[in-house]
């Protein structure tokens, strides 16, 4: 009998540790299967850029190159307007960023610091526009454009996007937690309130500003939607909408298109490693498009 | 008598003189700050909702000269047409799939992912990674991927014996392959928000279970799950908005075929505005879509309201 109750009490502890071992394994094992799919594609499409199209029909089951050719890097350039489609992106999302920051970060600071009439109203609007599904908007702005005649400009693929709702939202929240001794002690010495923005409150709230820089910046660069209703013209267009135009009429070489969606990944990758922090707050706090 | 009026007044004026310097440091320049914001999201925001209910209102083509006022006839149209109503199941089939699926799915990695060890920091970053990558190069890479001939997975069905399956041409498995590739991309947008849930629950709440004798997964249930409930609503509302809006992955692996299988809401709104011209009723459907995406948040929210946690 005390033996016995000796004996459970010796088992019962190792039973759980085993049950617990258990899990963790399981745990791992589940994590571990959900890593290898989220990297395997990456993998594959890095490598699937440097395979021949024999080499693809040949062993569809291959992660590697069975040998390397760098064919597709070299067409990309011919078989599609590379080099144009780069550069409109990173004009539409780099310019439409610049223009966010500055304009948001301005009606940040009147929210967040300014008394006067019609601020609430003004914040309601701001709210306003967060809530409504961008596609709401697409027909008339297109129609808008059209008139201006700016479709298939840069400035019509810009000023519509050159700022944002919840740039305006995130920025003022930063700099309602700024102390007002602050800027205070910068009015008692005569600055005003565009100095007070510029010099007090801007370079004390860097870490907001970056997250809606980088926030913004990859949403631009990754957008297909807009970009495809602003342009048609195959020399204004971005890249998302150009490999998806291309990949579907003309461009069949699976190492082309594979080529350039990996070099259309690269700045945003390269940005991920270096400040990958700011990609979390932005997408934790916002969502994605 | 005139003049000394004149003058009354010019005293008078002058008597408020020196209010005035105080009226200008009072004057505050906030709608100067605001101006360029408030600009551009009147001219390519707020009107713009307007107009396009305004322009759901009429039979109307890009282009035309005349436009011809229906009333509600879109709207009527829109009830009539089938490719509404499969487009509407499409993008309702998808969502709620989609979120639920991503809700639990992120849920139980974040459980086992919440520490702050480098191993987990960076397997945390790998499950992250795809949510930053354009849905088209997504798109682009799983549309050859799932490709019978050339793609990874028929590969692997040929290399066990299996017969490559045409995930994409085959209308009854073309939407379930949106499903999974879209889960694919967001599992770790959906672990992060959780994690920074996880993180705010307080180390108390465990602690007084534990000395109870309750098993983890009760303590899952009925410690974490409640203390987590903001961060259940706001995963799940802007997962929904989200997947509401499919588009993208539709455009680039399916073009909404085949068979209209994967004619999602906003691929239907983009071919009626961009593809067929019918201004009209593209800007119907764009009303029908704000609808909806208010009418789910409203009833997420009711769902979701606390009745007091503790």
């Amino acid at each position: 009998m005390s033996t016995e109750t000796l004996r459970q009490r010796r088992t019962r502890p190792a039973r759980r540790a085993d049950g617990a071992t258990i899990n963790r394994i399981l745990v791992r094992i589940f994590i571990g299967v959900g890593v290898v799919l989220a990297l395997v594609p990456f993998i594959w499409m890095v490598s699937g850029s440097f395979r021949s199209e024999a080499d693809l029909f040949g062993n569809p089951a291959s992660l590697f190159p069975g040998s390397i050719t760098l064919h597709g890097y070299e067409s990309v350039w011919q078989q599609l307007p590379f080099l144009r489609l780069l550069l409109n992106s990173f004009v539409f999302a780099g310019v439409t960023t610049l223009l966010t920051l500055l304009f948001d970060s301005l009606s940040a600071y009147a929210l967040a610091r300014l008394r006067f009439r019609g601020r609430t109203l003004c914040f309601i609007l701001v709210l306003i526009t967060l809530m409504v599904p961008f596609q709401v908007t697409l027909i008339p702005v297109f129609i808008e454009l059209f008139h201006l005649g700016w479709l298939n400009t840069y400035q019509g693929l810009i000023v519509p996007r050159a700022t944002s709702a919840f740039g305006i939202f995130l920025l003022r929240q930063a700099f309602i937690s700024i102390p007002t001794e602050l800027d205070e002690a910068a009015r008692i010495d005569g600055a005003s309130h565009l100095r007070i923005y510029w010099s007090v409150i801007l370079p004390l709230a860097k870490p907001a500003l970056a997250t809606v820089a980088v926030l913004n910046f990859m949403n631009l660069w990754n957008d297909l939607l807009w970009p495809l209703v602003v342009t048609s013209d195959p020399n204004m267009l971005t890249l998302p909408a150009g490999l998806t135009l291309f990949g579907g009429a003309h461009v069949t070489d699976h190492a082309v298109l594979l080529a350039g969606a990996v070099i259309s990944l690269l700045p945003i990758a390269v940005a991920f490693f270096l400040a990958q922090k700011y990609f979390v707050a932005g997408v934790s706090t916002s969502g994605l498009k | 008598m005139s003049a000394s009026t004149i003058t009354g007044a010019r005293t008078a004026s002058a008597g408020r003189a020196p209010a005035s310097p105080r009226r200008r440091t009072r004057w505050s320049p906030g709608l100067l700050f605001l101006a360029p914001s408030l600009l551009i999201l009147g001219v390519f925001v707020l009107w713009p909702i307007a107009q396009s209910f305004y322009y759901s209102l009429f039979d109307w083509t890009i282009g035309a000269n005349s436009q011809k006022w229906l009333g509600l006839g879109n709207y009527v149209a829109l009830t009539q047409d089938p490719h509404f109503w499969n487009a509407l199941g499409v993008t309702m089939v998808y969502t709620v799939i989609t979120v639920v699926l991503l809700v639990v799915l992120g849920f139980l990695v974040a459980l086992a992912l919440q520490g702050e060890g480098l191993i987990t920091r960076i397997v945390r970053s790998a499950l992250f990674f795809p949510t930053i990558v354009s849905l088209v190069s997504i798109g682009l890479v799983w549309k050859f991927l799932l490709d019978p001939q050339i793609g990874l997975v028929g590969g692997l069905f040929d290399l066990i014996g299996a017969k490559p399956i045409a995930f994409l041409t085959d209308p009854s498995l073309a939407l379930p392959s949106l499903i999974f590739v879209g889960v694919w991309k967001s599992v770790g947008f959906a672990m992060i928000i959780f994690v920074g849930g996880l993180k705010a629950v307080p180390a108390e709440r465990y602690e007084a279970a534990r000395l109870d004798g309750t098993s983890r997964a009760q303590s899952v249930w009925f410690i974490t799950l409640p203390s987590i409930r903001p961060t259940l609503l706001f995963a799940t509302l802007i997962l929904t908005i989200q997947s509401l809006q499919l588009f993208d992955l539709v455009y680039v692996m399916t073009g909404g075929g085949p068979l209209f299988a994967t004619d999602s809401l906003v691929n239907l709104l983009y071919r009626s505005g961009f593809v067929d011209y019918k201004t009209g009723y593209a800007a119907a459907i764009s009303w029908v879509l704000f609808a909806i995406v208010m009418i789910i948040s409203g009833i997420q929210l009711r769902l979701f309201r606390y009745d007091d946690v503790d």
